[in-house]
């Protein structure tokens, strides 16, 4: 039984996404593999194989790797699929398109966004938002599985696994990539900060976010945002904190001006502390909240970034 | 040109689904049903094409119980010109949902299909990758941009941390992200005349596909509850209990 993992990465750097998924393909009970499918991606297999767990990197370079286009990942994996109990990729933007290509390749179900490996064949997921945990088995030969990153410790470093370069697949030629548009900021990746200060519809406009910015900087802090502030059209949609957007797990969640919908809490609520900070009393967001202040963020935030000096 | 739009019937996203005491499934006996979100946003997306001139025609299809006809009939009402129902009572998982649209593409030929990127009940975000790669075309999940010119569909796409373009050779299958669109209101009279639309019906049988579920749910549970804390007076409570009781600043 033998695990294979499809690492996420920039050719250069491996993602953080990449630790926690070899954590769960570890937690199936057999050895884990790893595949770096990239351009001049030979860093990103460096990294990997420096992670503890780790039996064997698989590197494919090709030109028609540099991107990451869905399509010829998920044909470079099922060139590899035969020896595998499992393949199992991070539920993000990049997992999430390659892995179900996989499996109806395969002829197999996905388990999506797992949180728990109760067994190598039963897994915890959550359903309806996070409103309910289903437990389920699979009877496949192969369980294509995307792992929650939130669910599960990242993997840390002290192995020294072997690189071994596997043959490229064609490059399917239906796909071709085009541009990127990546946000710069200094600010850390809101899937990875430890702490987040979110903003919702009661920020009122995409200007007055930038009240956030002092009380973010001053805590080294991720900006996030809910799916409201997101449909107002107050901030780009990868700042998405929900059900539907980005699923979050920081050692400190600033809610400000978030009501806490269902979808909201859904990306959220594993956090360690959440503190809430709403006018309405009533606010749901204030019964998953640690600490909460009720009173008018316009005031609240401000004295909140000069009380941390 | 034709474009195939695949819509789900859902829980509504307002309800909060309650877990069954038997640990058997969430109760959704009685609660109100609706068009999958993300869905509603490809109906729209298929019709602005039209609209357009990018396409001729717009057909959609759901896969399940009799009363998805409710949502074919709502697609139909945003401008769908007809409908296929695959109709079927067994529960329906990705693969299998894949399996019957692939066998409703084969027929009918659309050089696209937009549906939703992920349906709000099981969360899955696999139906239309699957479909992709049954039918061996190329894939945009999460859409925010559609752009259809000289035979291909230039895609804009939500990803970790901004957006990426990239260029599909037709046919493809698009899904959606929120900020593709704002669906439009339906009207009444666009209710009614979406009445006398075609709707036929078929069963997985005739499209020779075997839709059992593959995956076994054991058990479903209520999550853990997190439970409230306490409202503080001031800020400066606040920042001494998250130093010296949270531990986290």
């Amino acid at each position: 039984m033998t695990a294979l993992v499809i690492a996420e990465h920039d050719n250069a750097t491996l993602k953080g996404s990449t630790l926690n998924t070899i954590t769960a393909a570890a937690q199936c009970g057999g050895d884990v593999h790893v595949l770096v499918a990239g351009h001049n991606a030979g860093a990103a297999a460096d990294a990997v194989a420096k992670i503890a767990g780790v039996a064997k990197v698989l590197l494919a370079d090709a030109p028609q790797f540099a991107d990451g286009l869905a399509e010829n990942v998920a044909e470079q994996a099922l060139a590899l699929a035969g020896s595998y109990s499992h393949i199992l990729a991070p539920a993000t933007a990049y997992g999430k398109n390659i892995a179900p290509r996989v499996a109806a390749k395969l002829d197999v179900a996905q388990i999506s966004e797992i949180t728990k490996v109760d067994a190598p064949d039963t897994f915890e997921r959550p359903i309806y938002a996070g409103n309910a945990i289903a437990t389920v088995q699979s009877a496949d030969a192969v369980k294509v599985i995307t792992v929650r990153t939130t669910g599960f410790d990242a993997a840390a470093e002290g192995g020294s696994a072997a690189v071994e370069n596997v043959t490229a697949v064609a490059d399917s030629g239906k796909s071709s990539f085009v541009s990127r548009e990546l946000a710069k900021s200094d600010r850390p990746e809101l899937t990875a900060a430890k702490i987040i200060v979110s903003g919702g519809r009661g920020m009122g406009s995409g200007d007055n976010f930038k009240l956030l910015e002092p009380l973010a900087d001053k805590l080294g802090a991720a900006m996030g945002a809910s799916r409201a502030a997101v449909d107002a059209g107050f901030v780009p949609n990868d700042w998405q904190v929900g059900q539907t957007g980005k699923i979050v797990a920081p050692q400190l969640y600033i809610a400000i001006g978030i009501s806490g919908a269902i979808q909201h809490l859904a990306g959220m609520k594993d956090s360690k502390t959440i503190v809430a900070i709403n006018k309405d009393p009533e606010a749901p967001i204030f019964s998953v909240a640690d600490y909460g202040i009720v009173g008018d963020l316009f005031e609240v935030v401000p004295q909140l970034t000069a009380e941390l000096g | 040109m034709k474009i195939l739009v695949p819509v789900k019937r859902v829980v509504d996203f307002n309800v909060k689904v309650r877990v069954k005491s038997d640990g058997s499934g969430v109760d959704i006996a009685n609660v109100k049903m609706s068009m999958n979100p993300f869905d509603e946003i490809a109906v729209e997306e298929a019709m602005r094409l039209k609209e357009a001139g990018k396409a001729t025609e717009v057909v959609a299809v759901s896969c399940g119980v009799a009363q998805c006809q409710e949502t074919l009939r709502t697609a139909m009402a945003i401008g769908a010109d007809r409908a296929t129902l695959v109709e079927t009572d067994v529960e329906l998982q990705p693969l299998a949902v894949a399996k019957l649209l692939k066998a409703v593409a084969d027929k009918e030929q659309p050089q696209l299909i937009i549906l939703g990127k992920q349906a709000i009940d099981d969360d899955c975000n696999q139906t239309g990758q699957m479909l992709a790669a049954l039918l061996g075309w190329p894939q945009a999940t999460f859409a925010s941009k559609v752009v259809l010119e000289d035979g291909k569909a230039t895609v804009t796409r939500e990803v970790d941390g901004g957006l990426e373009t990239i260029a599909l050779t037709l046919p493809a299958i698009v899904t959606t992200d929120l900020r593709l669109n704002e669906p439009r209101y339906v009207t009444l009279p666009n209710i009614m005349k979406a009445k006398k639309k075609p709707l036929d019906t078929v069963k997985p049988a005739d499209l020779g596909i075997d839709v059992a579920p593959r995956l076994k749910t054991l058990k479903v549970t209520e999550p853990p509850k997190r439970s409230a804390g306490i409202k503080v007076p001031d800020v400066a409570t606040l920042v001494a209990k998250l130093k010296n009781e949270a531990k986290v600043i």
